[in-house]
């Protein structure tokens, strides 16, 4: 053995700082014990040791999403890795770059019922983008190399790599490769240009243009292009919830999300525009309602997608083009820039049309004098953190409430599940995202139901004092289900009432942070400059919010219906 | 409509099951699938068989595609080509119908590859289609055991799937 060989744990540690990692969520156990070895033996990451492998996988994601980097988790075999099954597939349904590193049992005791052994490659291939099982320590260095490349490139996603025990403690020299070619992964990044041309002028002659963004533009940094060109061309978007700070909320041509909990407008003039332009957005039954229904409006529609399988996959498209959107919305930028007339002549009646959609107000709510309305509260955390927090949600009303009051102007702020609607990301992802950007105001915008399912991380919070401020809208129930009951199960509140529920003051304080029980509206805004004072800087403040029972999200698009056929407030 | 699915992947373990379970996963249908090394054996090719209409076709190859195991792929049906598949048949070939599968083995120009005082065992080859028509044939009571590989196809011509 030449004296230049290192063991197959540290080979993994190695290819990690190549690629440049500052952080490792995990947790140890016996299949990584070599790895975890190595983890010691070096100061170029960080380790972050999370109290649950899902929320390991969590915290990875919510990292990548708030910085654009490849998020990285480490997990040992069998419980660690099942463990990590829901994070690794929430990612996967929002294409999200992260590298996955599960122990295996030994090679030779793969197959035998080991203790802590599981078909880890074969439980998570439906929600990877792609996995490895690495079975020669020679492998190792080039399977990593892969991982990062696969994870980032084309339309992201999750990438296992599963490594058993033995190949861990034998020793081989360490080469990490400088580039990577995969026969048989090729992402497209420009698009056609004959397709594009196409495209810009169908949008300048339409009577009633629209632009809907997705996702896509977030994870494509494209959002910059994607300002440009809707604020020259001049007509209204809307973005989905994935897509939100995509495009500046504050903008007038911004008609605020769109869905099953979009705006009025921004529905209104999905359904009756005349040229539809989607941006890194698919099309999904909780965005455009029932697709029939969507289409009995003729439209043309023209989707810019990096994953052809994303086009005419729900809805048939007249114009694709498939390439990464930030290189598409760079050529139609270059091709307006040479057009004489750069805005749609008959903008301004489409405009009219939006602006009575606008004046229903569909937003707006009353404030009680006695009880917190949960929308208050995120509009006082808005001007409370002057719109530019990092805000992670889990998943309920709570996240239809923030993603409508709390508008957001620059991408990468919003961190939340929406593939998969994940109830449990909220804290680890506000643990991601603090890590990342550790001067940040970073909220965690949740409900008593969602935070229970990841709440022993507020143990890992306390460990490496991340001062997140958790916004808990605490109505008792598991909110949107018991909306889903009252609107079409006649009132029968199956299994949603909250019982029993702990002191979240008490529990804050026992894991070592501050609590706050907050049960009158006229307390919101001093609560909320409390916990984002100076004083509570290096906190974690657990902002207990006692929020009215009975507050519904609106407007509503019931499922399988149109998205004109939406339920306001005013309805009921 | 029925469609065969050629694709070149890369011959790996789990190769096979990530194409199964796309397939399973998005509830597209398989007839067959049949599936072996080609003369590089850094590849294999596997024929699926399978039925949709067109928008599923389209996604089940653009699915196809997004798998980073697959290589390429080609929807038969997009030209013309030629589909082969294997059958072994045991039949019953005692006094009552030994003469009938002797002749209709003939008729569907199979070949007896084993034979015993009761039984005859036949190999017949050619589209799918042409085995149902041979066992549609002869009395279901005759059959004693049937195998058949599934189809594989190729293009005609010049038409040709390679890397």
């Amino acid at each position: 053995m030449s004296s230049n060989h290192i063991s197959g744990a540290e080979i993994v540690i190695r290819c990690l700082h190549e690629e440049k990692v500052k952080f490792v969520f995990g947790y140890p156990g016996g299949a990584v014990l070599n790895i975890y070895d190595a983890v010691f033996q070096q100061n170029k990451f960080k380790h972050v040791l999370v109290r649950h492998e899902q929320a390991a996988v969590h915290a990875a994601d919510a990292y990548s999403r708030s910085t654009g980097k490849v998020g990285v988790a480490l997990v040992t075999s069998g419980p660690g890795a099942t463990n990590a099954v829901t994070g690794i597939a929430t990612a996967y349904m929002d294409s999200i770059p992260m590298v996955i590193i599960s122990g295996q049992v030994p090679t030779y005791a793969i197959g035998q019922d080991a203790f802590q052994e599981c078909d880890t490659v074969g439980i998570t291939r439906p929600c990877v983008k792609h996995n490895f099982l690495v079975k020669d320590i020679k492998d190792i260095a080039s399977t990593m190399k892969k991982a990062f490349y696969v994870a980032s490139s084309g339309r992201p996603g999750p990438v296992l790599v599963d490594i058993p025990k033995d190949i861990t403690a034998e020793k081989y020299e360490f080469n990490y490769p400088k580039s990577v070619h995969l026969r048989s992964y090729n992402p497209i990044v420009k698009g056609h240009s004959g397709q594009i041309k196409k495209a810009l002028s169908l949008l300048l002659n339409a009577k009633r243009p629209m632009i809907y963004s997705g996702g896509g533009v977030v994870l494509g940094d494209a959002s910059s292009q994607l300002t440009k060109f809707v604020r020259t061309i001049g007509s209204p978007i809307t973005s989905t919830l994935m897509g939100l700070g995509g495009f500046p909320a504050s903008d007038k041509q911004f008609l605020g999300m769109l869905g099953m909990h979009g705006t009025y407008e921004a529905n209104m003039a999905m359904q009756e525009c005349d040229v539809l332009l989607a941006v890194g957005a698919r099309f999904d039954d909780r965005v455009i309602g029932n697709p029939e229904h969507f289409l009995s409006k003729p439209k043309t529609i023209i989707h810019i997608d990096i994953d052809p399988s994303s086009i005419s996959k729900r809805v048939k498209i007249d114009i694709p083009i498939v390439g990464d959107v930030i290189s598409v919305l760079a050529e139609l930028n270059d091709l307006l820039s040479k057009e004489k007339t750069k805005q749609n002549p008959s903008l301004k009646h489409w405009f009219k049309d939006i602006d009575q959609w606008r004046s229903m107000n569909c937003l707006s709510f009353k404030n009680d004098k006695k009880l917190i309305k949960p929308q208050f509260v995120i509009q006082t955390l808005h001007k409370v953190t002057k719109g530019d927090a990092f805000i992670t949600s889990d998943v309920g009303q709570h996240q239809m409430w923030a993603a409508q009051y709390y508008p957001f102007n620059k991408p990468r702020r919003w961190i939340n599940s929406g593939g998969l609607g994940t109830m449990g990301v909220g804290l680890p992802y506000a643990m991601g995202t603090q890590l990342a950007h550790p001067d940040a105001q970073v909220a965690c915008v949740t409900g008593e139901a969602s935070i229970q399912m990841c709440i022993q991380e507020l143990s890992t919070c306390k460990q490496f004092h991340l001062p997140i401020k958790i916004i808990n809208l605490n109505n008792r129930y598991m909110g949107m289900v018991r909306q889903w009951q009252e609107f079409f199960y006649g009132n029968r509140y199956a299994e949603s009432y909250m019982e029993a529920l702990p002191d979240f003051v008490k529990l804050a304080e026992s894991y070592g942070h501050v609590g706050m029980k907050i049960e009158k509206p006229s307390d919101v805004e001093p609560a909320l400059k409390e916990a984002f004072s100076n004083k509570l800087k290096e906190r974690l403040v657990f902002l207990d919010f006692i929020t009215d029972q009975k507050e519904n999200v609106f407007p509503m698009v019931p499922n399988g219906k149109g998205l004109s056929e939406m339920i306001t407030a005013e309805d009921l | 409509m029925r469609h065969i699915i050629s694709l070149l992947m890369e011959n790996e373990s789990g190769a096979l099951s990530r194409v199964s379970g796309l397939f399973s996963a998005r509830g597209y249908n398989i007839e067959s699938l049949t599936v072996a090394p080609t003369e590089d054996s850094t590849l294999s090719r596997m024929t699926i068989v399978t039925s949709g209409s067109d928008e599923i076709i389209e996604q089940i190859i653009k699915q196809l595609n997004k798998l980073i195991d697959v290589v390429k792929v080609l929807d038969l049906n997009d030209g013309r080509f030629i589909e082969r598949e294997l059958m072994i048949v045991k039949v019953k070939a005692n006094a009552q119908y030994r003469d009938e599968m002797k002749r209709m083995c003939d008729i569907f120009r199979g070949r007896i590859i084993d034979v015993s005082d009761s039984c005859f065992t036949i190999e017949i080859t050619g589209s799918s289609s042409k085995l149902d028509a041979y066992i549609e044939s002869i009395d279901k009571a005759a059959i004693l055991e049937t195998v058949r590989t599934g189809a594989s196809g190729i293009g005609r011509g010049d038409r040709i799937l390679k890397i």
